[in-house]
């Protein structure tokens, strides 16, 4: 463990900034581009994943716990968040017959 | 070579996919990798705990719930009409200018120092446990009220209301 842990020494935080940085912008590309709402659901994951690494690179970074309990709190906050979300993707789907969402733009007005 | 780049340049390369992969199925199973080198990070990181909350809560039980509602759906039989190719070059220069946004207030920062890690028991869960349970005690307790109704919601949205299907 300790041999693996010496890798990220050299690593800048900046690093750390730009890859959280790039898969959020992937996921908000993600939830742009895609018309499928379980895809675009994925696509809200990564970009909570990505923000969760770059808290716990900034707890490292400052040696301060605190951050990785807020990616404990992120984490159940997204399991719930999924359980509804998926809950209500089924919902419209057993209405609809289908989970795209240009078949929901009656929202619209 | 250092192992973050490669592991943080698969970890791209599998995102790309989650959101270019025609079948939905395929979007979970690269979903599943993406999270997959999110875990390699964390105990790079030396975030063991939250390496193997990462591992069982995402990749075991959100993914397999995701992985069981498209099953669920019979969306074989008729594929995903893509977007407009106007839509979608608008969503990708959308999307490219938060990251530009962002590169370009990094590089104001100039040259950052390493990541080192000052506290080799940080990540631990005897260190975790202690700050969860001193002074995130509170949230740590609504959190279960917010998991409780979660259920709930879920239970009654996911039923078939007997009045309309009768």
């Amino acid at each position: 463990m300790e041999h693996l842990t010496q890798t990220i020494q050299t690593v800048p935080l900046n690093a750390y900034i730009l890859l959280s940085s790039v898969i959020f912008a992937i996921g908000v590309i993600g939830v742009l581009v895609r018309r499928n709402a379980i895809v675009i659901f994925m696509s809200v994951e990564l970009m909570l994943n990505a923000v969760n690494l770059l808290l716990t690179a900034f707890s490292v970074y400052l040696g301060d716990s605190s951050g990785q309990v807020f990616v404990f709190f992120i984490m159940a906050l997204a399991a719930a968040e999924v359980a509804i979300g998926l809950a209500i993707i089924v919902m419209i789907y057993r209405n609809t017959n289908s989970i795209d969402i240009n078949v929901l733009n009656r929202l619209k007005w | 070579m250092n192992t973050f780049y490669f592991i943080a340049f698969l970890s791209v390369f599998f995102a790309i996919l989650v959101i270019s992969a025609k079948n939905p199925v395929h979007s979970i199973l690269y979903l599943i990798l993406t999270f997959f080198t999110f875990t390699v990070h964390y105990i790079l990181l030396n975030a063991q705990f939250l390496a193997i909350v990462n591992f069982i809560v995402y990749m075991g039980a959100i993914l397999v719930l995701f992985l069981y509602t498209l099953m669920l759906m019979n969306l074989n039989k008729e594929s995903e009409q893509p977007k407009s190719n106007l839509i979608k070059i608008a969503a990708v220069i959308g999307g490219g200018c938060f990251l530009v946004t962002i590169v370009a207030a990094l590089r104001t920062f100039g040259h950052s120092e390493p990541v080192i890690l000052k506290d080799p028991n940080l990540g631990l869960v005897k260190n975790l446990g202690k700050t969860l349970f001193n002074e995130y005690l509170l949230p740590f307790e609504i959190s279960s009220v917010l998991l409780l109704s979660a259920m709930v919601g879920a239970v009654l949205l996911a039923t078939k209301d007997p009045k309309t299907t009768a």
